[in-house]
């Protein structure tokens, strides 16, 4: 497979996941503002600096605003991370490697498109438009994946695909679960109090994990539920069950199943047995904050070198 | 419900496919008619949108060379079939086959016997002087002898009901993809009419392309690939869905890399050798090292392997030379002179600015010529006569004053027409015809075309980037 072909089919599907990612944050976060006291700052400001954007967030507005960060995360056109942005980007890469995708995924993806291109352009949009809008972001994102993994053979470029969707997906989970814990440790409400249950089940509803939480812990703790986020094995949105499925495709794409072959099965099989071989307690006494912090940098470093073990083939011209 | 009437539709004062002057449909559109009669305006309206939608979802779009980048536009489809009769259809055939054939002879031997140049029956300056000639390939021949592969002509319909061929369309000729799509669309939209009529299919075209690509290579699996100059080119979802088709691997020249004169397509394995690029970037681009210094498009050291015979090009470059429109005029003397035949299908008369008689006749008339430029393509560079305005002719008169041998002029067709849907109604609008054939063992015409629609009422301009759309194109089985 070409280089440019891999790289591209790489940051499609992490484009795809991000943009499913922001229309679950957003959704969630809407649902709880409804039942919290009136704050905007505190309820949408999290939001943003989750996705590492706050900074470019501050120099386009004055402060956090419910409908500004809305359409900051949505629409923005400036905002490269914004679903806008990212689904634009994510149906180019469709487009330039259309020969790899089957028609039925390439059709989905434009849809997509058409969805997001209406959703900005449209100039008044009421509650109910919004909360309409992510969900469809949500569901034909999930179409796209069901897609992918019904029509398209276990090849070079499907294992390209899933190392890029569960590379994004880990990084995700790491940073709601890092700003939600940040914030309601941090917050002045007694644990176990209604609005910090309401918020606990928020952050797990973001990601999709209430019902399987609480079919295998039943009771919310804060301590569970960074375990479950953290350390599952068999939650499909858990940082370590990313890391064992990302490790899959890099083992197939390196062709070694033992060791490693390339700086980056290296540094992903590093970075999964430390979370394989932790358990909870370990990573409260370090701290959270600081745990989760040191994942993302990790896993910022396992792409660039990805980038460079497959994408960026020395040709000594 | 009130049903479709017809009986208002103007078919006077140009060929129209449909109908004959006195408003009786002809033999080929008689089930058509039927079932289109028994349709309400509204069914058909619906029928058409869904047709826009489908276009959509399919992402067939292309980007207009003079907009902003990201507008993108379908092209957009009427439902409304050009039929052809068999008969109509073996003619057609027959004519192109010549024509291929002769122009293929002619371009092997202006690049290296040169007989026909010594024999006088074209002058030699009007060849070296095309923009198109290659000196660099003098003394060339390509695998097979084959030059272009892949043609594309552009016919017309006069109002003598008779075609007449505008242009060969050698280099590059685009708009495959949308015969193929369109029929696919219409088989959607008129299930019941494909079986009742009879309608030849298309949907093997990519694989004869495949095939004529492998031909030309004496590999035992030949890696061919399909290189375009990317996303950002209008005729990107074309590249794409050809490659596709064909199950060919899809590049752009920086995924290319010359060594020791193969070329090798970079991958996540390493190197592996490309044996045939069926290439839809246009000589001047393929290769900064001999042509375009600044092209981005291109690969370095890729015409020398060409030269080497260690790769193929397809269409050859070079094949530009006979898209030159001062040079169509001599295609009547050039399948004389190769086949011994006479031409089966006609030229539009052309006359040559850098001749003298002609140039003067041009400049005398040019209100009722339509004048080109030779090097311009895509509907660019052209005046309409009839249709321009006073100063706007006297533009023309200075260029072609200035530059004679850059301009041709022919006298204007009235291209036939076809009936088209229209906001409110049915109307006629004028229509070309685009089919495609492939030179491999031998020279195959594909039984359909891209038929070309100038939306606009009165237009005769069907060009994509100036507002023209399309129509799937049956050719029937008897």
């Amino acid at each position: 497979m070409l280089g440019r072909v891999a790289n591209t089919i790489y940051w499609m599907n992490r484009y795809l996941e991000r943009a499913e990612n922001y229309a679950r944050f957003m959704d969630v976060n809407y649902n709880l503002s409804l039942e919290l006291p009136p704050n905007e700052e505190e309820q949408w400001k999290p939001l943003v600096i989750i996705t590492g954007d706050w900074p470019l967030y501050e120099s386009l507005h004055e402060k956090a605003e419910k409908d500004k960060v809305i359409h900051f995360m949505a629409f923005e056109e400036q905002n490269p991370n914004s679903i806008y942005n990212c689904i634009v980007n994510a149906r180019e890469n469709a487009r330039a490697v259309r020969t790899e995708i089957t028609k039925e995924v390439w059709e989905q993806i434009n849809a997509l498109y058409y969805l997001v291109k209406n959703g900005s352009e449209k100039k008044k949009r009421s509650d109910a438009d919004l909360r309409q809008f992510f969900t469809e972001i949500k569901n034909g994102c999930q179409l796209l994946y069901g897609m992918y993994d019904a029509t398209i053979s276990r090849n070079e470029g499907w294992n390209f695909a899933k190392l890029g969707q569960f590379l994004e997906r880990a990084d995700k989970t790491s940073r709601v679960l890092d700003a939600k814990y940040h914030f309601l440790l941090n917050s002045p409400n007694q644990v176990g109090s209604t609005l910090d249950l309401i918020q606990w089940a928020a952050l797990l509803k973001s990601v999709s994990a209430y019902d399987m939480y609480r079919k295998k812990y039943g009771k919310l703790t804060s301590s569970s539920i960074a375990e479950f986020l953290i350390l599952d094995r068999d939650f499909p949105r858990s940082i370590l069950n990313c890391l064992i499925r990302a490790e899959q495709s890099i083992m197939t794409l390196s062709g070694s199943s033992s060791g490693f072959s390339n700086a980056a099965q290296k540094q992903l099989g590093a970075l999964k047995a430390q979370l394989e071989y932790t358990d909870i307690d370990d990573i409260i006494i370090q701290g959270i904050h600081e745990y989760l912090d040191g994942i993302q940098q990790k896993l910022n470093g396992i792409s660039t070198a990805i980038y460079e073990a497959f994408f960026a083939i020395e040709t000594d011209n | 419900m009130p049903k479709l009437d017809l009986s208002a539709y103007d078919s006077k004062g140009f060929y129209d496919e449909m109908f004959d002057e006195n408003n009786t449909v002809r033999p080929n559109y008689k089930l058509f008619l039927e079932r289109l009669e028994k349709m309400s305006p509204k069914k058909l309206k619906n029928l058409q949108h869904s047709t826009d939608r489908a276009q959509l979802s399919l992402g067939m779009t292309f980007n207009v060379y003079n907009d902003n980048q990201g507008v993108e536009r379908i092209l957009h489809l009427d439902i409304i079939p050009r039929i052809i009769a068999n008969k109509e259809w073996n003619h057609l055939e027959k004519g192109l086959q010549q024509r291929i054939k002769a122009l293929n002879l002619f371009i092997q031997d202006i690049y290296n016997d040169q007989k026909v140049l010594k024999d006088k029956i074209i002058p030699k300056e009007m060849i070296f002087s095309s923009v198109s000639y290659l000196k660099e390939l003098e003394g060339f021949k390509p695998p097979k002898d084959i030059w272009c592969h892949i043609t594309g002509s552009d016919l017309i319909k006069g109002g003598d009901g008779q075609y007449y061929v505008l242009e060969d369309n050698l280099r590059t000729p685009s708009g495959v993809s949308y015969m193929l799509e369109n029929r696919e669309i219409l088989k959607r939209t008129f299930p019941e009419l494909f079986e009742t009529l009879g309608v030849k299919p298309v949907y093997n075209y990519t694989h004869i392309l495949r095939d004529t690509l492998e031909h030309l290579s004496d590999a035992e699996n030949p890696t061919v690939v399909v290189l375009t100059p990317g996303t950002y080119n209008s005729a990107y979802f074309e590249h794409s869905y050809l490659a596709q088709q064909m199950g060919a691997e899809l590049v752009e020249g920086r995924d290319l890399i010359v060594k020791d004169d193969v070329v090798y397509m970079i991958t996540t394995n390493g190197l592996k050798r490309v044996d045939v690029i069926y290439r839809r970037v246009d000589d001047e681009f393929i290769d900064p090292e001999v042509f375009n210094k600044n092209s981005l498009l291109g690969t370095p050291g890729l015409f020398k392997a060409y030269l080497k015979g260690n790769v193929t090009l397809v269409n050859a470059p070079g094949t530009g030379v006979v898209d030159d429109k001062a040079v169509y005029a001599y295609i009547p003397r050039i399948i004389k002179y190769y086949l011994g035949e006479d031409m089966i299908l006609p030229n539009v008369k052309t006359y040559i600015c850098d001749e003298e008689s002609d140039r003067k006749y041009v400049i005398e008339n040019i209100h009722n010529l339509v004048v080109k430029q030779t090097d311009a393509s895509g509907g660019y560079g052209m005046l309409i006569g009839p249709k321009s305005t006073k100063k706007e002719q006297q533009e023309f008169v200075t260029k072609i004053k200035n530059n004679p041998r850059n301009y041709i002029a022919q006298p204007m067709i009235n291209l036939s027409r076809v009936p088209t849907i229209t906001d409110d109604t049915i109307e006629g609008r004028h229509v070309d015809l685009r089919p495609y054939a492939l030179y491999g063992e031998d020279i195959k015409i594909i039984p359909g075309a891209l038929t070309r629609v100038a939306l606009k009422k009165g237009s005769i301009v069907v060009n994509s980037s100036q507002g023209g759309g399309s129509k799937d194109t049956w050719v029937l089985n008897s």
